[in-house]
């Protein structure tokens, strides 16, 4: 079986996916992560998934280009300059 | 020598010479994940070596690195149990948990001593050895479960049970002879124990392999 391994850095970090192994079931898969991504103290925590329980999606139609829903599609940066003017809070190295 | 580092030396280089043969499973270990745990466990037996080492050290006013490298090999008091060479997994595994089983009981006899240092230090490796019996026990299960795997774990474990007892000082042997039975659910055979003053052949060659590099470098070498 496999299972992907997330490893959590810092208390209150989120969990971060770190790789996968092979083990023939939870047991073991718990000795050898822990020997992978625990031993060097560096995580302070770990989740095993069995990758058969990971569902992924992998298809994002955007047929009609509705570029203004996607995150590069509103450029904030003018915006917020003109705003932080307007307010006169403006910093001295953004009026460059 | 005193009677606290004669214990101390043996459990140490009980733990060194284990520590190296486990280590000759790596690269090339039944599967890649059991590599890395294995050789890893391997590293941690031989820091509770320099541990141990460290502490007769301090009492015999050498240092933990020529303990370990300087002896001859007759002077070593590992039990014969991790002398044994290039055992097949099955057997890697009985003396693995057969070593671990009887540790547990001896680390229990000595974390009770009236010697501060030597109860920390047994305190310590236990809390680390904690690990490596969860590992035993894993496997163990895994053999015990498949007809194939079961009758090989037997096989090697009758093989290795005097080896085993050879380990622990008389008292304690009935405890690891009842936890090994109840384990196994059968009794082992009565066998007569292999004491820590035999030396096999296969030590002889560990320990040249072992000490070649610092018998090749002049003393005071720095590295």
């Amino acid at each position: 079986m496999i299972y992907e391994v997330f490893r959590q850095e810092r208390k209150g970090q989120p969990f971060q996916h770190a790789g996968s192994l092979t083990a023939p079931n939870e047991r073991f898969a718990e000795i050898y992560a822990r020997e992978q991504y625990g031993r060097r103290q560096e995580s302070v925590a770990l989740w095993l998934v069995p990758r058969e329980a990971v569902s992924e999606i992998d298809d994002f139609p955007d047929e009609f280009d509705l570029k203004y829903r996607r995150v590069d599609g509103y450029s904030i940066k003018t915006r917020l300059r003109e705003a932080r003017e307007r307010a006169g809070t403006l910093a001295s190295d953004e009026s460059a | 020598m005193s009677k606290r580092t004669d214990l101390l030396l043996s459990i140490a280089d009980d733990e060194l010479i284990l520590g190296w043969r486990n280590s000759e499973w790596t690269g090339i270990a039944p599967f890649l994940e059991e590599d890395v745990a294995f050789s890893s466990i391997a590293q941690n037996e031989i820091g509770h070596a320099r541990a141990l080492y460290e502490l007769a050290a301090a009492e015999l006013g050498t240092t933990a690195d020529e303990l370990a490298f300087d002896r001859k090999p007759e002077e070593y008091r590992c039990a014969p149990l991790v002398q044994l060479r290039r055992l097949e997994w099955a057997r890697t595994i009985a003396r693995h948990w057969l070593y671990e089983t009887a540790d547990e009981i001896r680390l229990a006899a000595i974390k009770a001593s009236d010697d501060p240092e030597i109860a920390g230090v047994a305190a310590k490796i236990d809390r680390e050895e904690a690990y490596h019996r969860m590992h035993a026990e894993m496997w163990i299960d895994r053999l015990l479960a498949s007809g194939e795997g079961r009758a090989r774990l037997n096989e090697a474990m009758d093989e290795l049970w005097p080896y085993a007892l050879g380990v622990l000082d008389d008292e304690l042997r009935p405890e690891l002879r009842r936890r090994a039975e109840e384990r196994l659910g059968r009794a082992l055979p009565d066998a007569e124990p292999v004491p820590r003053d035999v030396h096999e052949a296969e030590l002889g060659e560990l320990w040249e392999e072992m000490t070649m590099v610092r018998r090749s470098a002049p003393a005071g070498s720095q590295w």
